[in-house]
C-alpha cells in the first residue's frame, strides 16, 4: 500500500500569487479547467496501490473541505484528509510532525509533492524506478536551462546508477542542470532518517548557525530559529545525498513552477495541451453552430460563447462566463461569471471572477516564453512584459486598453493603462 | 485672375504618405489637397494657376493636366532651381502673375480653411492697397508672428515675431492677395516674404489684413493632418451636411463621418466622430473607427479598432488589431491580426506581425 502527502502551504506563503490568492487559496486556483491541486490528485489516483492522499498546510480546516469531498466522489479508491499545521516547522516539519497519521496502515512508499508546480507527473514510472533501486528516497528532477539553474534546487546525478550524488539549494554558481521538481517518493523508513537528522541537528545547531551565517545563507525566518524545524532541502535531501540514500528520476514530460499569478497562464496552456492530446478532460471543439475554437480550449458547460467569437489556443473559460459577438481570446484564463462584450480582445491574460470587459475593450499581456522569465516581473518598481491580470470584479469600460498591468480587485477602469500595478 | 500656390519640396514632414504620393495629391477628406484649393480659386474667378515647386513628379503633371481640362483653366509649373523662399517664387512666375493688372492670390499648399477668396478679392479691391493678408485668430499668439494693426483700421502697422507680451492674436494664415505692383519689390533671389517684403509694405501703408471666418490649419504633418480633417468635417457638417454619412445610419456615431460611396461597411460597426473613408475601402464587421483617415482601397478587417491614425492607400488592418497614437501607415502596409500599433510611422510595403508599443518609425 502507498500513500501521498501534498504540501499546500498557507495564506502567507502565497503572496506572490496576488491578486488572485486574495479570493481563493492558490492550490484551488484553476489551470487547465481544474484546480492546481486536482491535477496532482488525478495523477496520484492512478498510482498502483495508492490508498490515501493527505494534504498538509496552514489554511483553516474548512478551506479544503468542499473540494476534498468532491474529490472523494471523483476518486473513490482513495481517501482524503487535511491536516493543519499550527506552527511553522519548515518544509519537512509538518510531514515529520504528522508521521503517526501518515504511517497508519503501514504504507510501503510515501509520495511527497509540493503544490505550486505543474507537471506531466509520470508517478508510476517514478515509483517503478524507486523500487528498482531500493534507496531510501527518489527525487524527481527535470533538466533546466544552464543559465537559470541557480533558481532551483540542483541535483548532481550519476546517470547509470541514478544515484543523487549531491544536493544543493539555489547555488550561486553552476552545479548541475538537473533541478528538483518538488516531487519525491520515500520509503516509510524516511521517518527514522529524519529523526536521526533531528537528533544530530540538535547537537550541531549552534555550530551550524554560525557556519550558515558565515556563508551568508543563514535564513532569519522564524522556522530556522526553531530547533524543531526541519527543512526538506537543506536538512533532509542534502543529508540523504551525502549518505548515498537518494536516487534521482528524470522527468521527461513537462514541468514548471506556479509561483507567481502570471505563471498560471503557461501552466494552464501545458495542462490544456496535455488534455488535448490525450482527450483526458472534455475540451471544447468547433461545431457548426458554435464559436471558432483553435487548439486546446476548455469551456465550462454553463458558459455562453457567441458563435462569432474566436477562442484559443490555450484558453480556459469557467462557469457562467458570457462571451459576446466578435470577441477574441487567446492564451488566457477567464474565471467564473466574467462578461466580455462585443469585439473585445483578451490575450495572454487572467480575467478574475465577476469582471466585465466593455465593447472593443482590450486586455493584453506579453507571452511568457521561458520558464523563469515570469519571476522578473518588476524592475525598479516598473512592471515589465508579463501576463496581464485583472483581480476579482474589475470593470474595463468600452474601448479601454489594459496592457501588461496587474489590477487589484473591485476597480473600474475608464482609461488606458500600460505597464502599471493598479491598487 | 491668377494664383500662385507655394508647393515647395518633397513634403518630408508628411512622410510616410509623401513617399508614395506628392504632397498636393495626398487625399484630404477624400480629395487631393490641391483640388480643394483649385476649386475654391476657380469659384472666385481664377483662370491662371502657377504651382511653385522644387521638383515636378510626372504623376503630378498628369493629374493637373486633367484639372486644366476639368475647369478650363491654365496650370503651369514654376520649377525653382534653388529654393527661393516664400517671395522668390513670385518673381520667378512674374510672366504669368504680372501679365495684366488684375490682382493675384498666393497661397501656401499646406493650409486648409474655408477659403474666402471671393470676399477677400472684393475687400482687396475696395481698400486699394498693394496687399491683403488673410489673418486667423489663435489662442496662443506667443507661438507665432502676430499682426498689429493701426488703431481702428485694417491697415497693418507691424509684425511681432513670437511676442512675449500680448499684442493681439491675429496671425498670418499663409494666404494673400496682391496687386501686380508688388512684383517690383521682389528680386529673383531667395527671399522671405514675411521678413523682407511685408515689413516694407506695412511701412508704406500698402498692407491690410482680412479676418478669416471659421477654422484654419496647417496640415503639413500627420498630427495636424488629423486635426485639420476634424475641423474640415465639422465645417462640412454646417455647410453641406448632405455630403456626410447621415446620423440615421446605424454605424454612425457622433457625426462628422465622410464615407466614399464606393466604400463597403460591415455589420455592427461604430464609426465616428471625425472619420473619412476613401474610395473602395472595405470595413469588416464589428469595426470601431474614430478620428481617423482611411485612404483609397484600405481594408480594415473584422473587430479592429482604429483611432487617431491615418491608414495609407491599399493598406490593411488585421482582425482585432488596434491602431492609436497618431499611427501613420504608408502605402500598402499590412498589419496582422490582433496586433497593437501605437504611434508608429510605417514606411510603404511593410508587414507588421507583432506589437509596436512605443511611437517610432518602422523602416
Amino acid at each position: 500500500m502507498n500513500k501521498a502527502v501534498i504540501l499546500v502551504g498557507g495564506p502567507s506563503r502565497a503572496t506572490r500569487f496576488r491578486p488572485l490568492s486574495m479570493h481563493l487559496p492558490q492550490p484551488l486556483f484553476p489551470v487547465g479547467g481544474q484546480p492546481i491541486i486536482w491535477h496532482q490528485i488525478k495523477a496520484l489516483s492512478a498510482v498502483k496501490d495508492l490508498r490515501e492522499i493527505i494534504l498538509i498546510g496552514f489554511f483553516e480546516d474548512f478551506i479544503f473541505q468542499p473540494f476534498l469531498s468532491k474529490c472523494q466522489d471523483e476518486f473513490p479508491s482513495v481517501t482524503f484528509k487535511y491536516l493543519r499545521e499550527y506552527s511553522q516547522l519548515g518544509t519537512a516539519g509538518g510531514f515529520f510532525h504528522f508521521r503517526d497519521q501518515i504511517l497508519r496502515g503501514s504504507p510501503k512508499n510515501i509520495f511527497m509533492l509540493y503544490t505550486d508546480i505543474c507537471c506531466s507527473f509520470p508517478l508510476n514510472e517514478l515509483l517503478a524506478q524507486h523500487e528498482r533501486h531500493g534507496r531510501l528516497g527518489t527525487i524527481m528532477v527535470t533538466k533546466v536551462d544552464r543559465a537559470s539553474a541557480h533558481l532551483y534546487g540542483c541535483v548532481v546525478v550519476d546517470h547509470e546508477t541514478k544515484l543523487a550524488e549531491h544536493y544543493v539549494e539555489k547555488p550561486e554558481t553552476y552545479v548541475s542542470d538537473m533541478a528538483s521538481t518538488g516531487v519525491f517518493v520515500f520509503d516509510q523508513e524516511i521517518f527514522h532518517f529524519m529523526a536521526r537528522v533531528m537528533e544530530k541537528r540538535a547537537s550541531e545547531f549552534e555550530h551550524e548557525r554560525v557556519q550558515e551565517s558565515a556563508y551568508g545563507r543563514y535564513d532569519d525566518g522564524d522556522d530556522s530559529q526553531n530547533i524543531n524545524r526541519l527543512r526538506l532541502e537543506q536538512d533532509v535531501l542534502r543529508a540523504m545525498a551525502a549518505d548515498k540514500k537518494l536516487s534521482a528520476f528524470l522527468c521527461t514530460g513537462f514541468w514548471r513552477q506556479i509561483k507567481s499569478a502570471a505563471s498560471a497562464v503557461p501552466a494552464n496552456a501545458l495542462y490544456l495541451q496535455q488534455a488535448h492530446e490525450s482527450s483526458d478532460i472534455i475540451l471544447a471543439e468547433s461545431s457548426n453552430e458554435g464559436a471558432e475554437i483553435k487548439g486546446a480550449v476548455y469551456i465550462h458547460p454553463s458558459a455562453q460563447v457567441h458563435p462569432t467569437a474566436h477562442i484559443g489556443p490555450n484558453v480556459s473559460i469557467h462557469a457562467r462566463v458570457v462571451i459576446g459577438p466578435g470577441v477574441r481570446i487567446n492564451d488566457s484564463i477567464i474565471l467564473d461569471n466574467v462578461h466580455i462584450k462585443d469585439n473585445a480582445v483578451v490575450l495572454h491574460a487572467i480575467v478574475g471572477w465577476d469582471c466585465r470587459i466593455g465593447k472593443w475593450g482590450r486586455v493584453e499581456g506579453s507571452k511568457v516564453t521561458k520558464a523563469n522569465d515570469i519571476d522578473e516581473v518588476t524592475q525598479s518598481g516598473v512592471k515589465l512584459n508579463s501576463i496581464c491580470i485583472l483581480g476579482e470584479d474589475v470593470h474595463v469600460k468600452d474601448e479601454v486598453f489594459i496592457r501588461n498591468s496587474i489590477v487589484l480587485p473591485h476597480k473600474e477602469l475608464a482609461g488606458n493603462k500600460h505597464n502599471e500595478v493598479i491598487m | 485672375m491668377k494664383a500662385l500656390i507655394l508647393v515647395g519640396g518633397f513634403g518630408t514632414r508628411l512622410r510616410p504618405l509623401t513617399l508614395s504620393v506628392p504632397k498636393p495629391l495626398v487625399d484630404f477628406a477624400n480629395k487631393p489637397m490641391i483640388l480643394h484649393q483649385i476649386e475654391a480659386l476657380v469659384k472666385a474667378g481664377v483662370t491662371d494657376i502657377v504651382l511653385a515647386v522644387n521638383y515636378k513628379p510626372e504623376v503630378m503633371v498628369a493629374v493637373l493636366q486633367k484639372y486644366e481640362e476639368m475647369f478650363g483653366i491654365t496650370i503651369t509649373f514654376s520649377v525653382e532651381e534653388e529654393p527661393l523662399g516664400t517671395a522668390g517664387p513670385l518673381a520667378l512666375a512674374r510672366s504669368v502673375l504680372g501679365k495684366d493688372d488684375s490682382p493675384f492670390f498666393v497661397l501656401n499648399a499646406d493650409v486648409t480653411c474655408e477659403y474666402p477668396f471671393e470676399t477677400m478679392r472684393d475687400f482687396h479691391i475696395a481698400h486699394g492697397g498693394e496687399g491683403t493678408i488673410l489673418a486667423t485668430k489663435v489662442e496662443e499668439p506667443s507661438k507665432y508672428g502676430v499682426i498689429v494693426m493701426r488703431p481702428g483700421s485694417t491697415e497693418i502697422d507691424r509684425f511681432v515675431e513670437k511676442p512675449i507680451e500680448y499684442v493681439g492674436n491675429r496671425i498670418n494664415a499663409g494666404i494673400y492677395i496682391f496687386s501686380p505692383s508688388i512684383l517690383d519689390r521682389i528680386e529673383l533671389r531667395p527671399t522671405s516674404i514675411e521678413k523682407e517684403i511685408f515689413p516694407q509694405m506695412a511701412a508704406d501703408a500698402q498692407l491690410h489684413t482680412f479676418d478669416l471666418e471659421g477654422f484654419w490649419m496647417d496640415v503639413g504633418q500627420p498630427k495636424d493632418f488629423l486635426t485639420g480633417t476634424c475641423l474640415y468635417l465639422s465645417s462640412l457638417a454646417k455647410r453641406s451636411p448632405e455630403l456626410l454619412a447621415p446620423a440615421s445610419e446605424d454605424f454612425v456615431y457622433g457625426g462628422n463621418v465622410l464615407i466614399h460611396p464606393s466604400a463597403k461597411i460591415g455589420k455592427g460597426c461604430k464609426i465616428g466622430p471625425n472619420v473619412t473613408v476613401g474610395p473602395n475601402a472595405i470595413i469588416g464587421n464589428g469595426v470601431c473607427l474614430q478620428r481617423c483617415v482611411l485612404m483609397e482601397g484600405t481594408h480594415v478587417k473584422d473587430f479592429a479598432w482604429v483611432k487617431n491614425s491615418i491608414v495609407g492607400w491599399h493598406s490593411s488592418v488585421g482582425r482585432w488589431s488596434r491602431l492609436d497614437g497618431v499611427t501613420v501607415l504608408g502605402d500598402d502596409v499590412h498589419i496582422a491580426d490582433e496586433v497593437y500599433v501605437n504611434g508608429a510611422s510605417v514606411l510603404p510595403h511593410k508587414s507588421i506581425s507583432s506589437n509596436v508599443c512605443e511611437p517610432g518609425i518602422v523602416m
